[in-house]
């Protein structure tokens, strides 16, 4: 038998750009009783391609009595070309999650990526404003962390059910963010109050461009604002995925684009699409 | 270094790996070099545009899955203008798989897709979603015979019939497909099948029933192989489940020329080179110059005919 390591398609192939490789797990904490964070030791130039709205394809292990078969598309939370880490944040909701919550330090795991289509930042812009809740936090946040290494100002309106689900709160202070958090237990995360807080934004010069992820609520509002003052709005989709990479053509969702509704591919054509292209779900 | 060079019908293959269609596209360029492949398969194609099936469409069985694609098609034109020079700047082989609602279509499609650029056409008359409750042309002798008769009349290119689990009469029809003109047969589809989960009591695709594909399939598709290569003088392109060099092997011993890997690209995308390198090894390490000399070398010379053509329960 040939060796796994001996085909590193990367080592092999150079004009390859999308990696089928094994990383170690460095840790996998809980970060609140719903959530939980796993860092990979992955290598530098892996984590130099990586770009904010990407996300990685994961072969989840045989675990905890759990035998997934197909791969977890699974957002890029951070990464740390430096430190050679690379982060995801996941909630365990199923077979693939909770067989990754079983994974310890020193475990591999089978990642392909970087995958789909990255948020766009354009040169000119200077105020982002990211709007997310639950788990879209998770992928909004690698955008703070581009921002902070370009010096472009970000406002990162945070959602939950409760403060103690706010979760990346710190994390995105840590890198320069100003933070809005809303919350239903607050009675503050409104669609009514959402859109008064971007509208107060925008009226201040300090929205270029909007962010959303996670909530279908959020969308129509800031599809809303950004029709109204012609703002660039972008956001990132989710849809189950068997490959991945384009073959497949079973992460369709139904989008607005050159004047017909169309079948795109979450994975290929994504996961991040221009606001006015989403059709709330 | 050993040969791992196969004939299909008049076609050489550099070695006997190739994807299966519907899970592969250009998109595979990103991950190694498709020159390594044996062929390359495109994703069957109608001639009209055709959306697909309501999502979801795949969910996963034990250590398996099942598919409810449908066959998404931008239609033929674009296929010439986009797909066929896409794979012309590769030496290897060009199979395009075609699909039609009737004999007609089918056949005009076939004509349409003849052209510089491909090598072969892959005929899937056993795709379970198009026709109605996933009935194909492939479940019967005489529909399969009809349907090839006419594509055989559409083009000179080497024609491939991709055969259904889905019919118990495996080796009537593809002898049907044989004597009508087929130069190698593909071995199998996906099986008709269906998931419902307990808690919601919804069928976990969108379309109810899907096909399965992935190990859970190989036994039936080996089986299949094996009876297609006894019944009929073509070459048997195995495909079903191929994961692992001991696969590929043991579908070549069943007497399959070639194999096609499908599901396994889906966990593994660099599946394929690595087979075709522990292929090598193989071969190698068994003293053989040739995979050829695996082809068809189970010993089977215990059991009577009447076993070998079995579609009843043992
Ligand atoms: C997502 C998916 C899409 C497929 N689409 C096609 C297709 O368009 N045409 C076809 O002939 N077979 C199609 N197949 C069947 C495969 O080509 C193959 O016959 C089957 O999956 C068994 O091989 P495997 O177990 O290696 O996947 C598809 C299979 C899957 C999983
Ligand atoms: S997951 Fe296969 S095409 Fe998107």
């Amino acid at each position: 038998m040939v060796a796994l390591d001996k085909i590193d398609p990367r080592a092999e192939m150079p004009a390859a750009k999308i990696a089928e490789l094994d990383l170690q797990v460095l840790a996998n904490t809980p970060v609140n009783s719903e959530y939980r964070q796993l860092i990979l030791r992955a290598p530098k130039d892996l984590l130099e391609s990586c770009r904010a709205g990407q996300f990685f394809h994961l072969l989840c292990p045989d675990a905890g009595g759990e035998h997934p078969y197909l791969r977890r598309p699974m957002s890029i939370y951070g990464y740390y070309p430096d430190r050679g880490e690379l982060h995801f944040l996941y909630k365990v909701t199923g077979r693939g999650t909770r067989a990754l919550g079983e994974l310890v330090p020193g475990d591999a795991l089978g990642v392909v990526g970087p995958l789909g289509v990255p948020f766009r930042i354009e040169s000119d812009w200077r105020n982002l404003v990211l709007v997310a809740r639950g788990v879209g936090l998770a992928t909004l946040a690698p955008l703070a962390l581009e921002a902070q290494r370009r010096g472009i100002r970000v406002t990162a309106i945070c959602s939950a059910r409760h403060p103690d689900y706010l979760m990346s709160i710190d994390n995105f202070r840590a890198m320069g963010a100003d933070v809005v958090t809303i919350t239903d237990a607050e009675g503050t995360s409104s669609t009514q109050n959402l859109r008064a807080i971007l509208e107060d934004l925008v009226a201040g010069g300090a929205a270029d461009a909007l962010y959303t992820c996670g909530s279908n609520r959020m969308l129509k509002v800031v599809q809303q604002v950004a029709r109204d003052h012609d703002i660039a709005g972008q956001i990132a989709l989710e849809q189950q995925m068997a490959c991945g990479i384009g073959m497949c053509h079973c992460c369709v969702r139904p989008f607005r684009r050159d004047g017909v509704i169309a079948n795109l591919r979450v994975c290929r054509e994504g996961p991040v699409f221009a606001i006015e292209e989403a059709i709330a779900w | 270094m050993v040969d791992l060079s196969v004939d299909i019908g008049g076609l050489t293959l550099k070695n006997p790996i190739m994807p299966a269609s519907g899970t592969f596209s250009e998109e595979l360029s990103e991950v190694f070099d498709l020159e390594l492949l044996g062929a390359h398969v495109t994703k069957t194609i109608t001639r009209g545009l055709r959306d697909g099936n309501p999502t979801p469409r795949v969910c996963e069985v034990n250590g398996s899955m099942l598919n409810s694609i449908g066959i998404p098609s931008k239609g033929v034109g674009a296929f010439l203008e986009k797909v066929v020079p896409f794979y012309r700047q590769y030496e290897t082989p060009l199979v395009v798989s075609i699909s039609g609602n009737t004999e007609e279509e089918f056949a005009t499609l076939c004509a349409e897709v003849s052209v510089d650029g491909v090598d072969a056409v892959e005929v899937n008359i056993s795709c379970p979603n198009i026709e109605e409750d996933g009935k194909a042309f492939a479940i019967r002798p005489s529909s399969t015979a009809s349907v090839m008769r006419q594509l055989r009349a559409a083009t000179s290119l080497p024609l491939w019939a991709k055969l259904t689990p889905n019919t118990g009469e495996t080796s009537e029809v593809a002898r049907a497909a044989e004597d009508e003109g087929a130069n190698a047969l593909v071995v199998s589809n996906t099986l008709l099948s269906m998931s419902i989960d307990v808690r919601t009591r919804r069928p976990m695709l969108g379309n109810l029933m899907g096909g399965l594909s992935g190990p859970g399939l190989k036994p039936v598709a080996l089986r299949m192989a094996y009876q297609c290569a006894r019944a009929t003088r073509i070459p048997v392109i195995g495909c079903g489940g191929v994961s692992t060099v001991e696969d590929v092997v043991e579908y070549l011993i069943a007497g399959a020329t070639a194999v096609q890997v499908g599901t396994a690209t889906f966990i593994h995308p660099t599946i394929m080179p690595r087979l075709i390198s522990e292929l090598e090894l193989w071969v190698e390490n068994e003293g053989l110059r040739s995979v050829r000399d695996l082809i068809g070398s189970v010993i089977d010379d215990e059991q009577a005919e009447a076993v070998v053509f079995m579609e009843a329960a043992p």
